[in-house]
């Protein structure tokens, strides 16, 4: 597949575009209702009935139960609404940062405090491909 | 009349609310930012706005995927404090100045910028951060808050060219209001950071550092960055940084940049401070 949009050669990035809106719209508002603490309670006591609630695909309601932070973005979930599922299970923005980047959290962390990812070498995706 | 004096542009990291609220603001990782704003906090104190005007965006608190306004205005006489899934912060309901953001509403349109009108609006730390950086915890907040809330979440999201002239209309807007008020906008968010993906956490000082210049020697540059650019360089979330470009629109275009503070890292984020005062 070539790419359609200028900003899909971003290396790890989701755009949250008129396309991942239009799909993720279902994942995202169910994420939004995990703001009622009773909705955080009926999610907890069981996750994939209240799922099922959803009129999402079942590739979206998997990587919600696998907590496959960056597999919700790529079915549409935007970053501020996945958020609310980090809440729910009690974890940090900058530990589900770590986990998306695909380190652990100390090492996250220490990263930002040496002044974060810098965006030498993070600009294409060609970049990361030579790179390995 | 009303006259817009200072603009203040400042980064709305939650962890820095939730790091003021947990009594932590004395520690090492912390102290640095919250000294980064102690001219600021003595300076808000001796300006003495009567209204500040807060441009924000909304972090799926108020606004989820159902209703999506570009640019909305907050109308309301008072605003509750939006519990973002870790119970809403232990700071003061904000209150408004419905007549000035009515006016603001009414002028806005008229100029044909569309605002969506919002009575009923929780505000998350978008706005509360910025706040509690410049006052500190008080009781009360010591003057009305008009929220002014920008869509940079779901593309497409306005140009920062838009933005800009939003805030020469909401000079405009302000400038008709037959009322003394004297008037501080705040522009906020920022400034580089990446939240999501597995470029989480990118930073860059260069790009941050160019855009406090150009926010008083050449405004207009920084209205050309086009959205791609703010995504390349600046990382995903740094998009919100076209929200400090209505702050700027709505100052005169000769500034004295006052104060500038500077800081990597709040959790992920750069963090940036300017203060910009129009010339008396």
């Amino acid at each position: 597949m070539g790419i359609s949009n200028p900003y899909d050669d971003i290396p790890g990035t989701f755009v949250f575009d008129v396309e991942r809106a239009r799909r993720g719209y279902h994942l995202n508002m169910f994420c939004m209702s995990l703001m009622k603490p009773e909705n955080r309670e009926e999610f907890k006591a069981d996750q994939r009935a209240t799922l099922d609630k959803w009129p999402m695909t079942e590739a979206q309601k998997q990587v919600i139960l696998d907590r496959d932070w960056n597999g919700m973005l790529e079915q549409g979930g935007n970053i501020y609404f996945t958020a609310k599922i980090a809440a729910t299970d009690g974890l940090s923005f900058q530990q589900i940062a770590a986990m998306m980047s695909g380190v652990p959290q100390p090492v996250y962390a220490k990263m930002m405090l040496d002044g974060g990812r810098p965006v030498e070498g993070n600009r294409s995706k060609s970049e990361w491909e030579n790179n390995g | 009349m009303a006259r817009i004096t200072a603009g203040i542009a400042s980064s709305h990291v939650p962890a820095i609310g939730a790091a003021l609220d947990n009594g932590k603001s004395g520690e090492p990782y912390w102290k640095p930012i919250f000294d980064g704003y102690a001219h600021a906090k003595e300076w808000i104190a001796k300006e003495k706005p009567d209204v500040c005007i807060v441009v924000y965006n909304d972090h799926a608190s108020t606004f989820s995927l159902d209703i999506i306004p570009t640019f909305a205005i907050g109308c309301a006489d008072e605003f509750g404090i939006a519990d973002e899934g870790w119970g809403p912060r232990p700071i003061p309901k904000v209150k408004g100045h419905p007549e000035l953001a009515w006016h603001i509403a009414q002028s806005a349109v008229q100029d044909e910028f569309d605002m969506t009108i919002v009575n009923r609006l929780d505000v998350d730390h978008g706005l509360t951060v910025p706040l509690s950086l410049m006052f500190g915890q008080p009781e009360e907040w010591p003057c009305p808050i008009i929220p002014v809330c920008v869509n940079v979440v779901v593309y497409p999201v306005p140009t920062g060219n838009r933005c800009y002239m939003l805030g020469k209309a909401i000079r405009k807007a302000v400038e008709s209001f037959d009322k003394d008020l004297k008037i501080v906008i705040f522009g906020t968010g920022g400034m580089s950071h990446q939240l999501q993906g597995k470029r989480a956490g990118l930073i860059n000082q260069e790009f941050d550092k160019h855009f406090l210049d150009n926010l008083t020697k050449d405004p207009i540059a920084l209205t050309k960055i086009p959205h791609l650019e703010y995504l390349v360089e600046s990382g995903s979330e740094g998009i919100e940084m076209v929200m400090w470009l209505i702050m700027r629109g709505a100052l005169n275009d000769e500034i004295d940049e006052t104060h500038r503070f500077y800081h990597v890292p709040a959790s992920n984020c750069a963090v940036g401070h300017i203060i910009l005062e129009n010339r008396r």
